[in-house]
């Protein structure tokens, strides 16, 4: 039921707000509200109760194994939640004097730093406030960049940007908000750039590269600084997707890569919460060069106080890209994980998210199902493609994905990268238990023998959810976005 | 070893299953040369504990008594349960809603959002959400010039009594792509965009921006605005306080045009609805539209529809529109909502409702009106602007405003928002709100603090001046 079904006219929540007599009210008639919201009216505990109920429809890391590959949903330290909302921190006004936030931004400070260690990059911003955002910052640089080179004249020959097939949908779409043009490049069989695709690609016209590495598909980019060594040559500079740094944490800096601009998300790899889709957060990490560009505020130390800098002090800067600063919140949390986990708790980010992907891996394959990548190590995460179980059973990777909601497990990444035909992307991260591990494959295996002998089972699932598939046609071709009454 | 689970065993028999000697031999695919020496600048780790006092310490270090600052960051009640619903795990710890059927709680939740918005606003349709105020406007933009088909200019006129951090966010976002942000001025004694200073013939351009209420807190004429730009056949983008529209008449309703009333995008910052002020973020954007322009919104949008059975639920739909789909052809790179912040907005309006939201409202608006007549009583304080307002008045100050701010601070009072960065004509002007949090005795006592804070200042400025040699 609909919260606004539950709505009678005239129940006030008294508690929440006492209304006063003979307020002063200046506002012009013709300026004024003359029919009230068709906001529920229903009490605190109606409120309390509905959203509690809503919660428990939900699939969750608290709640499920959550292996949604390129989406790093390890556990969320409780912790991080609590002290970042603690009274001084929850209620510090955006505009309060730097004078008075030595608190709040001594953390700030610390955080860009352990960020500039973990990424081997010279500066750090934490102003994007997600991941996308991040990837505009980036490819704003860059433009950026280009633009100031031959003297301030610029370089306008420089209108493309390269893009892997095997990217993120963002990567393209944020090259487009650049006004740049996309080139994609082409994977070779073993999940590597096509070398040679790429050696003809690059020339005068480009700008840069947008690379994740580990890639989408679960290994590392062995080339990678030949592949940078191309670009560098060509004049065009090298971007990193931080999408998969949880595989590398500690181990390798994407600085000695020879990046010169990285976004890193700290709701994937500093694990803070996803909220059901955001809020993220996206700091930008740059090479010397790039330096000047950073996205404002930043915070600076200077004999032992913190400041907020903004484009006065940085006037190269591409500015700022939210109302203050960013999702501060959420640095917090990133920052109280960071600071749990210290150095080597950081290396062993990287070193159990790859035990436990390999191991999936192994096991999976032994139990026949085939791998995308099968002589490649894997990362944090691997693709599992199910083209014969689609060929010869009618049963597809939604199949899959659907059928082990039942079992109790998230479905991993679907579809994607779009390189893999029937493609399941598992990401198990290294916050689960072997025996966690083990039961999902075990669900793997018996939806397997179900595919075979009643597929009709898997593939009308679900079935032990609160709704079975959902009509998606007829909710685009319909379109019923607000409740309107009965 | 923090938050990692494994036992030495387990690791030993997955290593076994693998096949390899050591968790080492799995990056035998990385390039010698390419790995890291260790981490130099990252701490040792710490337990809960030991982090738990360091961040009670660097809280209690920033503590303030009172704020009276606002700027597009207002200090409201936020119920208990509010935050208590929204950090539960179920909501907290899950991801964006692709798995529709395992995640009907969010997508309900987002639905009703949307309606919730759709009607605060009287908009058709809303979408699920965006970053915060500012890119959100930065999407508006971007928006009307897909949407508005009569128009070929990429030319937006943007009044400077739109948020300065907004316009600038804006400009930032969308000027790589040739869209042009035209500053309109304003009236100096009414704080308000002029209605007779727009020109009669201002060519071809594709929106007006129209604040309300507007940076300074003053209350702009939308329904001749509004008129002005449709009849130019410009799209009207509006951007507004969420908490104002309990008072204010919603956008869907601007222009005393029968032919096209209403703005045609609304957009603008959602914190004042249940999130708290936390430095500035994270908070949410939020922007509604008329129907004939949902395909050309940004963002995640959820639609009701039905399951096999014919029992209704809800998903993600128009997705075609987004980047994971049409990649360099999107309507934006955006990938994620601020799901958490709209899960505490939709709990935050389910529970105040509209006589709770109003009634905020408008003492936010009573006390405002109650410290602006107390600062007026003041010497060497004048308020600058005489138009309407809703919950935030500009004061000039005789004395340096540096000063004022800096000793009020000491005495644990954040004065308000300083607009000279912005406006360099406004100097020495500080910017005041008082929300539904404040009590009577808090604002006179401000005013009290601020009086002796001005005389003593005051008698320091003018010392007996050194004799010129």
């Amino acid at each position: 039921m609909l919260v606004f079904e539950q709505s009678r006219t005239g129940r006030v929540n008294a508690a929440q707000s006492a209304k006063k007599d003979n307020m002063v009210n200046v506002i012009p008639d013709n300026l004024k509200r003359k029919t009230r919201p068709l906001l529920p009216e229903i009490s605190e505990m109606q409120a309390v109760r509905h959203y509690t109920r809503l919660s428990q429809k939900n699939f969750s890391i608290d709640t499920h194994f959550y292996p949604l590959g390129s989406c790093t949903m390890k556990y969320n330290p409780r912790a991080c939640n609590q002290l970042s909302m603690l009274p001084g921190l929850l209620n510090r006004h955006p505009a309060t004097p730097d004078s008075s936030s030595q608190g709040f931004l001594a953390c700030m400070y610390d955080l860009q730093e352990i960020l500039k260690d973990v990424t081997g990059m010279y500066e750090v911003s934490l102003a994007p406030m997600a991941g996308a955002q991040g990837e505009f910052a980036g490819v704003a640089m860059i433009r950026a960049y280009h633009d100031a080179q031959n003297g301030g004249k610029g370089d306008p020959a420089r209108t493309e940007i390269l893009v892997p097939d095997a990217a993120h949908g963002t990567n393209p779409a944020t090259a487009t908000m650049c006004n740049f043009k996309v080139k994609e490049i082409p994977t070779n069989s073993d999940g590597d750039v096509d070398i040679d695709a790429l050696k003809a690609a690059v020339g005068p016209q480009t700008a840069g590269i947008m690379l994740t590495n580990p890639s989408t598909l679960g290994v590392f980019e062995r080339k990678i600084k030949e592949i940078a060594g191309i670009v560098h040559d060509a004049g065009g500079l090298l971007y990193y997707d931080g999408a998969n740094l949880n595989a590398i944490l500690g181990k390798v800096k994407p600085g000695d890569m020879g990046f010169d601009v990285i976004h890193m998300n700290l709701h994937k790899t500093f694990s803070t919460p996803h909220g059901g889709g955001g809020p993220g957060a996206g700091p930008v990490g740059v090479s010397k060069r790039l330096e000047p560009y950073l996205p404002v505020p930043m915070v600076v130390e200077n004999g032992g106080e913190y400041h907020v800098v903004t484009e006065k002090s940085r006037p190269q800067s591409i500015g700022r890209l939210s109302a203050f600063m960013g999702n501060t919140g959420i640095l917090l949390r990133a920052y109280i994980y960071a600071r749990m986990l210290g150095s080597e708790g950081m290396q062993r980010v990287a070193e159990y998210a790859t035990l436990n992907a390999n191991y999936m891996l192994a096991v999976l394959q032994k139990s026949g199902f085939e791998i995308a990548y099968p002589n490649r190590r894997a990362t944090h995460e691997f693709i599992v493609t199910l083209k014969k179980q689609a060929k010869d059973l009618g049963v597809n990777t939604m199949d899959f994905a659907k059928r082990l909601l039942d079992y109790g497990f998230h479905a991993p990444t679907t579809y994607f990268p779009l390189l893999v035909p029937e493609c399941l992307l598992i990401e198990p991260t290294e916050t689960e238990t072997k025996q966690e591990l083990d039961d999902f494959m075990q669900a793997m295996v018996a939806i397997q023998k179900e595919a075979e002998s009643e597929p009709e089972i898997v593939k009308s699932a679900p079935h032990t959810l609160p709704v079975r598939r959902l009509d998606d046609v007829k909710a685009a071709k319909e379109l019923d976005l607000t409740y309107k009454g009965e | 070893m923090p938050f990692i689970p494994h036992t030495e065993e387990e690791v030993k028999s997955m290593l076994e299953v693998i096949g390899v000697e050591s968790i080492e031999d799995l990056f035998d695919e990385i390039p010698e040369n390419l790995r890291s020496e260790g981490l130099t600048k990252v701490p040792e780790g710490l337990t809960e504990m030991e982090i738990g006092r360091i961040m009670r310490a660097r809280a209690d270090q920033d503590t303030y008594r009172l704020c009276f600052a606002g700027g597009g960051a207002y200090e409201h009640h936020v119920p208990a349960a509010v935050w208590e619903i929204t950090t539960r795990g179920e909501f907290y710890s899950a991801y964006t809603p692709y798995q529709a059927e395992a995640s009907q709680g969010t997508l309900q939740l987002l639905y009703e959002y949307q309606t919730m918005m759709a009607s605060l606003t009287a908009m058709d349709v809303s979408n699920a959400s965006l970053y915060d105020g500012a890119s959100a406007l930065a999407e508006a933009v971007l928006m009307a010039v897909r949407a508005n088909r009569k128009s070929k200019s990429k030319r937006v006129l943007m009044p400077r009594t739109v948020n300065p951090a907004y316009r600038k966010v804006a400009y930032n976002i969308v000027h790589n792509q040739g869209i042009v942000l035209e500053e309109l001025d304003y009236d100096v004694t009414s704080g308000t965009i002029d209605i007779n200073s727009l020109p009669d013939e201002p060519g071809d351009f594709t929106a007006l921006v129209i604040p309300q209420p507007n940076y300074f807190g003053s209350l702009e004429e939308v329904d001749a605005l509004t008129d002005w730009a449709h009849q130019h056949k410009a799209l009207v983008i509006a951007v507004v306080n969420p908490m104002s529209l309990a008072m204010l008449k919603p956008p869907g309703e601007w222009g005393n045009d029968s032919d096209i009333t209403g703005a045609d995008i609304t957009c603008g910052e959602g914190q004042p609805l249940g999130i708290p002020l936390s430095s500035g973020g994270p908070y949410f954007g939020f922007m509604c539209c008329r129907q004939v322009y949902v395909r050309q919104m940004p963002g995640r949008i959820i639609g009701r529809t039905v399951d096999l059975d014919g029992k209704p639920g809800f998903s993600l739909t128009l997705q075609a529109r987004e980047q994971h789909i049409r990649r360099s052809k999107a309507t934006s790179n955006i990938c994620t909502n601020q799901g958490l912040l709209v899960t505490a907005a939709t709990i935050y309006m389910a529970i105040v409702g509209p006589y709770g939201l109003e009634n905020t409202a408008a003492q936010s608006h009573n006390n405002t009106q109650l410290l602006m007549s107390e600062l007026d009583k003041l010497n060497g304080v004048q308020r600058i602007f005489n138009s309407a307002n809703f919950h935030e008045a500009v004061f000039k100050f005789d004395l340096p405003l540096s000063d004022v701010i800096r000793s009020l601070a000491a005495q644990g009072i954040v004065a308000g928002v300083r607009l000279e960065d912005d406006y360099p004509e406004l100097g020495n002007c500080l910017m005041v709100c008082a929300t539904e949090t404040k009590s009577e005795d808090d604002i006179k006592g401000f005013a009290k603090t601020l009086a002796t804070t001005l005389t003593r200042l005051q008698a320091a400025a003018c010392p007996v001046q050194p004799k010129m040699a």
